[in-house]
């Protein structure tokens, strides 16, 4: 009995005829995702994409991309008569004359702050379990490139509106520009179209932001995700999980439902935020003139760190024969995150030929199990998140007591400090985690509940590891990096490329070196499958509760 | 007879003559009376609770600047805001609970003002701000203001631990006492550069952004984007992974 | 290194087999069928051991107990019904809510923004529920088909690669990939060449201001000229040039010129005044700086007459006013431009000339 109404029969019938789907519509149906929350986190960000899409082309209806002077006469009283560009003006309209303008403005804006965050911590899950290994290489670097236009969006976004604290943002984007040798301010005359402001900048943002980077992004995308359904997703080791399948639950209907439903809870929060948070009150800046600023300018979170990085640079400066070169603005501002962003692009070619692992990885690694690739991972982090809350050094002094000048300081001086402190203690705290586990593993978990011996003894019983724990914690057996290879061949002559060999093991020998190996089969079945130090037989599946007190 | 009654008026018209003219010399008399025991009280509050830091002449020592100039304005705004008597030492006075009567501090800003010329106390009439153009004080408090006190007049850092403090709640004299008198590190604006009406339109400015409620929801203290990122990773980012972490927990 | 074992087929687990994933498409030459042996050939993953259980599944509440699954059910479908709940306050809110007070508009977009919220939560609420309670709690196992092609596949693809190559006739007529190159690769530079109208070149834009000699100075946003005398010992004004109201009023060719010419008047007292960037380039205590600030171009302001040091609020750049507006802190790396101004015959103070070096950011070109 077919429980599919006509309709549904009808439509597939007609589409098959035509593109004969089945083959490809059972697959589908059939997938198998695995069910790990972190796998979720991307689509946190495709989702909020989704969201932006929608209030944006909403929003493009009533946005004027234009700076032509106008009057303000609409309802909100401390701009009356205030002369303002169209485009600062049609964003207070929209903000107080049009229903629903004010909710679609803040929903888009909360959806473009949580995008990126979502994209960040997306790639964290990604860089710390080691998914971007062979053979996802590629997909890493998609997802680079859409972190990279995900800022660039989201700058362009929020400067639309020409309002006096984007309009700061544009000005020191125009500074730093012009900050390049040689082409500086050539580029920074095309771009604008002339002197800053311009009259062509504002019209030219609106062309990337609706048109030009959403395109690329959503091809980037598609691409990406085309990849995760092909390659399969990975998966965290545990029971029945192997290298050569994935353990999950179909798309259809499971995941239609899981994500389809996660979809609605992002926008519903998306919603939810922009109803009851207050986000970019434009009508409170006021339209932007390059003579007024406001105290605290910050652009949004993801940018940041570059604020901050400005912030703390030194203000080296040198001429050469009759030309400048503000390193004071270029190091901070464009080789500073570069090198960043190339560093992190090219993170899994740089490990993978450190390792010399050039196999398929399916399943994931635990991050306590890879001590230096997540101490690197959390150095990152740390040098980052110095940068970033630099950005703020401002209102952290205003709201803290706080001297900025002493912020500025502590950050020159622990940004070069505090990463490699963060990274020898993530390093020891992941060692310590696998020592726990060996010692879980060996003897089993501590149940608290002391026995009496008939010989007398006190013991402590310890709770064997159930199966499926056991595989998840013995996972992550890491491979020795490529020997040393001998300084000279057979015939004493140097062999060519030693050096670059030598550099590659000495790194991956660093990468590799300091683990704490997993039981063996002969240790596990020595220490009688983590029973009690005694050789006491207790039966696995005995719960600690029946056990009688004394 | 008619020159007795011509008699009687003139005594008439010059006794209430010299009762009117010298009741109001009188009154001006006492009024100068007065003031002059306003000015001798302040003398010896200013002597007593001021002159230790500020000199016994007000000309200033190491441990305060000379008070010669400042004017009424600033005494009413510095000891009346409790800024004054400084609590402790610091880069910068703080407001504090007000440690003088209302009387006493207009005797200390008497005695100050009768040292030399300065900024007086601001009149109704300057402070009546109500019919002042809300735009132009709005574009006069971007322009002159806001690079320290913030957009919203939520306040900022300056250097060295000083700050802008925030101007939400402060009574419109103090405002416009502030701006006319440059209080520690603010520079003076005074009547001639900021004329009062222009004043006004920036206290007009602030009370009405400081009256009108966030439209958008809760305003995160008025400060930007920082807050509006710490809301986007601890309330939505938050949230999501917690519902993320429900879709994908092992269901009892 | 022990072998690894695919062990993921035992237990009570579902096992599907994706067979439709193990077939090659069709080629040309005739498919190339999987060779299941190639497997090994590669350098794979390693599990480690070979202690991996098969699945177990523990039954969930409503696989058990029907009254548990009907609970669920009507949960689902109570959020569903929260969910309409939702959208009709959205549309009371649109409708029922005037946008003519601050008031109002912060109810509507609650009232919206809640609605909307709440429909789009619970219908995401009730899908996940519904999932998670109701669909198949078992998890399954898929096999992961092989990524790399098979080496008949590949040489499939080599020798037709091959062929196609021999009948385009490049091997023998070379000069025709030389041609191909050379004809597109100028065709690539036309898009870049077609930027070019995007802007003027700089000129002297960057180095020229309206200020020049007797051009009077305004207060900002009032555009009242300015006597010495109407400036207090720590005064601040923040000042433009009357020229720059005479720039067309369309376009921005004033907000430009703002960017540039604006400036601050500060009265120091004349003892407290270290140096100045020229000889008596201020006028009686009264000093005239640029306001745009010499590291990336936004406007100073933050003036502390205390310590006569002006700070800029995007990176705290510090400028020393009594010094030549010598950089004390911060990432700027140049001393503020200073103007030299005097008092015309009215006595209000005007330029004394113009800047004598290019204001705001520096950039290549500077000296």
């Amino acid at each position: 009995m077919s429980v599919t109404p006509k309709i549904v029969g009808g439509t597939a019938n007609f589409v098959d005829e035509r593109i004969g789907s089945a083959n490809f519509v059972r697959r589908s149906i059939n997938k198998i995702f695995p069910d790990h929350w972190s796998f979720m986190l991307g689509e946190i960000a495709l989702y909020s994409f989704i969201v932006l899409l929608l209030t944006g082309t909403w929003l493009a209806f009533f946005f004027k991309p234009s700076v032509t002077e106008v009057v303000y006469s609409g309802p909100y009283g401390p701009l009356q008569g205030v002369e303002m560009s169209e485009a600062f003006a049609s964003t207070v309209d929209i903000s107080f004359d049009v229903r629903g303008g004010l909710i679609m403005r803040q929903i888009h804006h909360w959806a473009a702050l949580i995008f990126v965050a979502a994209i960040c911590v997306h790639l964290f899950r990604v860089f710390f379990t080691g998914a971007f290994r062979k053979p996802r290489e590629f997909n890493w670097l998609l997802g680079m490139g859409l972190l990279t236009f995900a800022l660039l969006e989201g700058f362009a976004g929020y400067s639309l509106p020409d309002d006096l604290l984007s309009g700061t943002g544009l000005r020191i984007a125009h500074g730093v520009l012009m900050s390049i040798p040689v082409v500086g301010t050539y580029l920074a005359f095309f771009i604008f179209g002339g002197e800053f402001p311009g009259d062509d900048f504002i019209p030219r943002l609106y062309s990337v932001h609706i048109l030009l980077v959403p395109g690329i992004m959503l091809a980037l995308i598609t691409v990406h995700i085309m990849l995760v359904w092909y390659q399969k997703h990975t998966h965290f080791p545990g029971p029945g999980r192997t290298e050569r399948n994935v353990v999950g639950y179909p798309f259809f209907p499971h995941y239609v439902a899981k994500a389809g439903g996660f979809f609605f809870i992002v926008f519903g929060v998306t919603s939810l935020l922009g109803a009851f948070v207050q986000i970019n009150p434009i009508w409170m800046y006021g339209s932007y003139k390059p003579s007024e600023i406001t105290a605290g300018s910050q652009p949004d979170w993801y940018i940041g760190f570059l604020e901050g990085s400005l912030r703390a640079m030194p203000n080296w400066e040198t001429n050469i024969w009759g030309h400048t070169v503000s390193w004071n603005v270029l190091i901070p501002s464009l080789v500073l995150p570069g090198l960043m962003m190339t560093v992190l692009a090219l993170y899994p070619f740089i490990e993978a030929w450190v390792t010399g692992d050039k196999r398929e990885h399916h399943i994931l690694d635990r991050p306590r199990n890879q001590p230096v690739r997540t101490g690197l991972g959390v150095m990152a982090i740390i040098f980052y998140g110095i940068l970033w809350i630099n950005g703020g050094n401002d209102i952290i002094a205003d709201k803290f007591n706080l001297s900025i000048n002493a912020i500025t300081w502590a950050t020159r001086i622990g940004l070069f400090v505090l990463p490699p402190i963060a990274f020898v203690i993530t390093k020891r705290i992941c060692l310590g985690l696998q020592r726990r586990d060996r010692e879980t593993l060996l003897h089993g978990r501590e149940t608290g509940i002391v026995k009496r011996l008939p010989s007398g003894e006190m013991i402590e019983v310890h709770e064997p590891v159930p199966s499926e724990d056991r595989v998840r914690l013995l996972a992550g057996a890491s491979p020795r990096p490529p020997e040393l290879p001998a300084a000279y061949d057979e015939n004493g002559v140097p062999r060519p490329g030693n050096r670059r060999e030598r550099l590659r093991a000495k790194v991956g020998n660093f990468f590799y070196r300091d683990q704490v190996e997993k039981p063996t089969e002969e240790e596990l079945a020595a220490h009688g499958d983590g029973h009690g130090e005694r050789a006491e037989e207790l039966p696995p599946a005995e719960s600690p509760a029946e056990l009688p007190r004394h | 007879m008619a020159a007795a009654v011509v008699v009687l008026l003139a005594l008439l018209v010059t006794g209430g003559a010299y009762a009117v003219l010298a009741s109001a010399s009188r009154a001006e008399a006492n009024a100068r009376a007065a003031q002059s025991l306003q000015i001798d009280e302040g003398r010896e509050l200013f002597l007593e609770n001021c002159s230790s830091c500020h000199g016994l002449r007000s000309e200033g020592t190491s441990d305060g600047p000379t008070l010669i100039g400042v004017g009424a304005a600033a005494v009413d705004f510095q000891v009346g805001t409790g800024r004054m008597p400084l609590a402790a030492p610091g880069v910068q006075a703080k407001q504090g609970p007000v440690q003088f009567t209302a009387e006493e501090i207009a005797a200390l800003a008497a005695y100050i003002a009768s040292l030399s010329p300065g900024p007086a106390i601001p009149t109704e009439e300057q402070l009546a701000y109500e019919d002042a153009n809300l735009g132009e004080g709005g574009e006069l408090f971007r322009t002159n203001c806001a690079t320290c006190h913030n957009f919203a007049g939520q306040g900022g850092a300056l250097t060295q631990g000083k700050y802008a403090p925030s101007l939400e709640g402060v009574d419109p004299k103090r405002i416009y006492e502030a701006m006319l008198t440059g209080p520690e590190a603010m520079p003076e604006f005074a009547d001639t550069t900021l004329t009062p009406e222009a004043k006004q339109a920036i206290i007009k400015y602030l009370k009405t952004i400081e009256a009108q409620p966030d439209p958008g929801g809760v305003g995160l203290g008025r400060i930007g984007p920082v807050s509006e990122g710490l809301a986007a990773w601890l309330i939505g980012i938050g949230a999501l992974i917690a519902v993320a972490v429900w879709i994908g927990a092992r269901s009892s | 290194m022990s072998e690894r074992e695919t062990a993921g087929a035992s237990g009570s687990g579902r096992h599907f087999t994706d067979r439709s994933t193990d077939h090659s498409p069709d080629l040309a030459t005739g498919g190339a069928t999987r060779d299941p042996s190639a497997h090994r050939e590669e350098p794979e993953a390693d599990y480690g051991h070979e202690l991996v259980p098969g699945l177990t599944h523990t039954p969930r509440r409503t696989d058990i107990d029907p009254k548990a699954a009907k609970r669920a059910e009507r949960q689902v479908l109570g959020l569903f019904l929260l969910s309409v709940a939702g959208t009709l306050v959205f549309f009371i809110g649109f409708y029922a809510v005037q946008l003519d007070s601050a008031e109002n508009v912060g109810l509507s977009t609650k009232l919206l923004g809640g609605g909307l919220g709440l429909a789009l939560f619970c219908i995401g609420a009730a899908a996940i529920h519904w999932a998670r309670k109701l669909m198949s709690g078992e998890e399954v196992v898929q096999e992961r088909h092989r990524l790399r092609s098979s080496d008949e596949e590949r040489a499939a693809v080599i020798k037709d690669f091959q062929r196609g190559v021999e009948d385009s006739g490049v091997p023998r007529r070379k000069a025709i990939l030389g041609g191909l190159v050379a004809a597109t690769a100028p065709l690539l530079l036309t898009p870049i060449v077609l930027l070019r109208d995007l802007g003027p070149l700089p000129g002297r834009k960057l180095r020229e201001t309206v200020w020049t000699e007797g051009v009077r100075i305004l207060s900002d946003v009032t555009e009242r000229p300015v006597r010495v005398a109407d400036i207090p010992i720590g005064g601040y004004v923040a000042a433009i040039p009357e020229t720059l109201l005479d720039l067309p009023h369309e376009g921005s060719a004033q907000l430009a010129e703002r960017g540039k010419s604006a400036v601050m008047l500060m009265r120091l007292r004349p003892e407290e005044i270290v140096s100045q960037q020229g000889d008596n380039w201020g006028y009686e205590g009264v000093l005239c700086y640029s306001r745009i600030c010499t590291h990336v171009g936004c406007p100073l302001g933050l003036y502390e007459q205390t310590t006569h040091h002006m700070l800029c609020p995007c990176h705290q750049s510090t400028f020393d006013i009594a010094d030549s507006g010598r950089v004390v802190f911060g990432p700027a790396a140049r001393d503020l431009p200073q103007l030299a101004i005097t008092v015309d015959n009215d006595g209000y103070l005007v330029a004394k000339q113009g800047f004598t070096e290019p204001v705001g950011p520096s950039f290549w070109e500077r000296g």
